[in-house]
């Protein structure tokens, strides 16, 4: 085997070695990519799929009609919903259950919406501190649609085009 | 005079290096492997049995989480299954943004195994660097499907929505100036194509970042070269196939041999290597990451100057615009009908296969004519690589099953389903 100069200076003067270093060091100084998340987030998709809600008409009457055809697309079958007809002859739930640890989040229940009651938002961060917190009620549901009704709207306002 | 007996040790199944819920028992000859077996099932939740009882619809979202890292692929596979029974064609625009969206899946899976492979081996960094793209990637995700990782976007039939025109920006907040935040929605000005073509552009770059930490560095390749070769014909006998096969020398692409979605349209070449060691299937999956990046480049071309429906209009198997389906009876119906019962399969059987960036990925669907499949069948890539990770690791170190692990690629999700 021939004695190979190149291969030996190379070797001795730790350039690949180097070479990393280098662009270690480059990133060292530049301007850092971290977002300082509680305060500060990342932006969210229009089409983002996060929490249920439920909406509401603007004159306070609520959306569902209870069709069902959220609870008979939900491929993890988070859905349970049970209906009563009112006095007036309209169709409304008396129950509309989501469990929370059952959900998949595949946006399916909100693509079967035939009145766009059952929406995702773009709240992400939530959690429960007690047993059975996890199924999210009807009344919990609507009250998180309440709060949140005018980023949603812009939300499914900006998407609809699209869909 | 005592008996000389085999040090057995567990490796995992909670072990850092293990890739998640790998458990192996190695048989020891002092620090050399004299067999290696392992076992699965760790992670097993019944993603085929799930499928028989539920509409072809409603398991696309499963097939995200079989291979949690390459999740529009998985989806890929299974929707092709469905559309070569149905014998139908999505539209051409929907075949572009299906091609582009498994390129990116190919970059988001290769950037996850480079930064933990390297972790695994000794290289800290990489990591960082990995995950740094993979963060415009994941935004290019969510813009698009809502859902940064289980995107639940392909349907039978093309995909869900068209590509947004708009991207997200980022607010300025006490922390962020007025300036800073201009800086950083710099890209985010246009459209989501607009937002994926700065990343092209940028990529090649990072790419070149990541060799020059890793290609010649001496402590890489003193773990890589020479470790786990696999020859041609091994690796053909064992079902390999991806970079695992590629790296073996043996010039074997999906996209190029039997070419789905708009791959006949791409030019792009396939890196082989020569060796079959891991080092080699390190270059091939780079060189991948370069090539795809250039299928996304084409792929941008296209859909900005072709715009067009995404979804086929064929009311009995993609549900009706919404707009539509508010306005008139008929297309409420058929809403109504896809979304309780879905649609049937003719009675029959296919098979469909993508190259999914660990191999070649593929769904067998037997359909008895009903609604639901008779059975699914998944063919992982990962369940065959880890079948030869007894052979491939004989021999070698302990410390060598690490990046053995790591130059296979294993995801659980997939090889235990």
């Amino acid at each position: 085997m021939s004695f190979n100069w190149k291969h030996y200076f190379k070797t001795f003067s730790l350039k690949e070695l180097m070479q990393g270093m280098g662009v270690t060091g480059k990133y060292f100084f530049e301007r850092k990519i971290t977002i300082q998340y509680p305060e500060e987030k990342t932006p969210i998709s229009n089409r983002f799929r996060g929490h249920h809600a439920l909406r509401r008409y603007p004159n306070g009457e609520e959306r569902c009609i209870a069709c069902k055809l959220c609870e008979a697309v939900c491929p993890a079958l988070a859905i349970t919903i049970d209906l009563e007809e009112r006095p007036d002859g309209t169709r409304r739930t008396t129950r509309y259950d989501i469990d929370m640890f059952k959900c998949i989040y595949c946006g399916f229940c909100e693509e079967a919406c035939p009145v766009d009651a059952i929406v995702e938002t773009n709240i992400f961060e939530y959690h429960f501190e007690n047993r059975g917190e996890n199924i999210q009620t009807k009344d919990k549901l609507l009250a998180i649609g309440d709060k949140h009704e005018a980023e949603i709207a812009k939300m499914k306002a900006a998407d609809a085009p699209y869909r | 005079m005592p008996e000389i007996r085999n040090f057995t040790l567990n490796f995992g199944p909670a072990h850092p290096a293990a890739h998640g819920v790998l458990r192996l028992v190695l048989e020891m000859d002092g620090e050399t492997i004299v067999r290696a077996d392992p076992h699965i099932g760790l992670l097993h939740r019944g993603t085929e049995k799930l499928a028989e009882s539920k509409p072809y619809n409603q398991s696309i979202g499963y097939m995200d989480r079989l291979d949690y890292v390459s999740m529009m692929c998985n989806e890929h596979g299974y929707v092709l299954a469905i559309e070569k029974l149905l014998g139908i064609t999505p539209p051409e625009r929907a075949l572009y943004i299906r091609t582009m969206f498994d390129e990116i899946t190919r970059i988001l899976n290769h950037l996850l195994w480079i930064g933990a492979h390297a972790l695994d081996v000794g290289a800290m960094t990489m990591f960082l660097y990995a995950f740094r793209e993979r963060e415009d990637l994941m935004d290019a995700y969510e813009a698009v499907s809502g859902a940064r990782l289980h995107a639940t976007y392909y349907r039978p039939g093309g995909v869900y929505r068209d590509l947004p025109d708009s991207m997200p920006q980022f607010l300025p907040n006490r922390f962020r100036t007025e300036a800073e935040a201009k800086r950083l929605n710099a890209n985010r000005g246009g459209s989501l194509l607009d937002f994926l073509e700065d990343f092209t552009n940028r990529f090649p770059g990072y790419v070149d970042e990541y060799e020059t930490l890793l290609t010649d560095n001496r402590i890489w390749k003193q773990r890589l070269v020479g470790i786990g070769v696999v020859s041609p014909e091994r690796a053909l006998q064992l079902g390999f196939s991806g970079a695992m096969l590629r790296g073996s020398g043996v010039e074997w692409d999906l996209r190029k041999k039997q070419p789905y979605a708009a791959y006949d349209k791409m030019d792009f070449d396939i890196p082989v290597g020569t060796h079959g060691d891991s080092y080699d299937r390190y270059l091939v999956r780079i060189e991948e990451m370069r090539q795809s990046n250039r299928i996304i480049k084409q792929c941008i071309d296209w859909l900005r100057v072709n715009p067009g429906e995404v979804m086929l209009e064929d009311s009995k198997i993609a549900p009706p615009k919404r707009a539509e389906m508010k306005q008139d009876m008929e297309a409420l119906i058929q809403h109504f009908k896809l979304m309780t019962e879905g649609y049937c399969l003719p009675e029959g059987e296919a098979y469909a296969a993508v190259e999914h960036p660990k191999g070649e990925f593929g769904c067998y669907i037997v359909s008895d004519g009903a609604n639901k499949p008779y059975r699914l069948k998944v063919r992982a890539p990962g369940f065959a690589h880890l079948s030869g990770l007894d052979e491939m690791v004989k021999g070698h170190m302990l410390a060598d099953v690490v990046a053995i692990i790591g130059t296979q690629d294993i995801v659980f999700g997939e090889v235990d389903r």
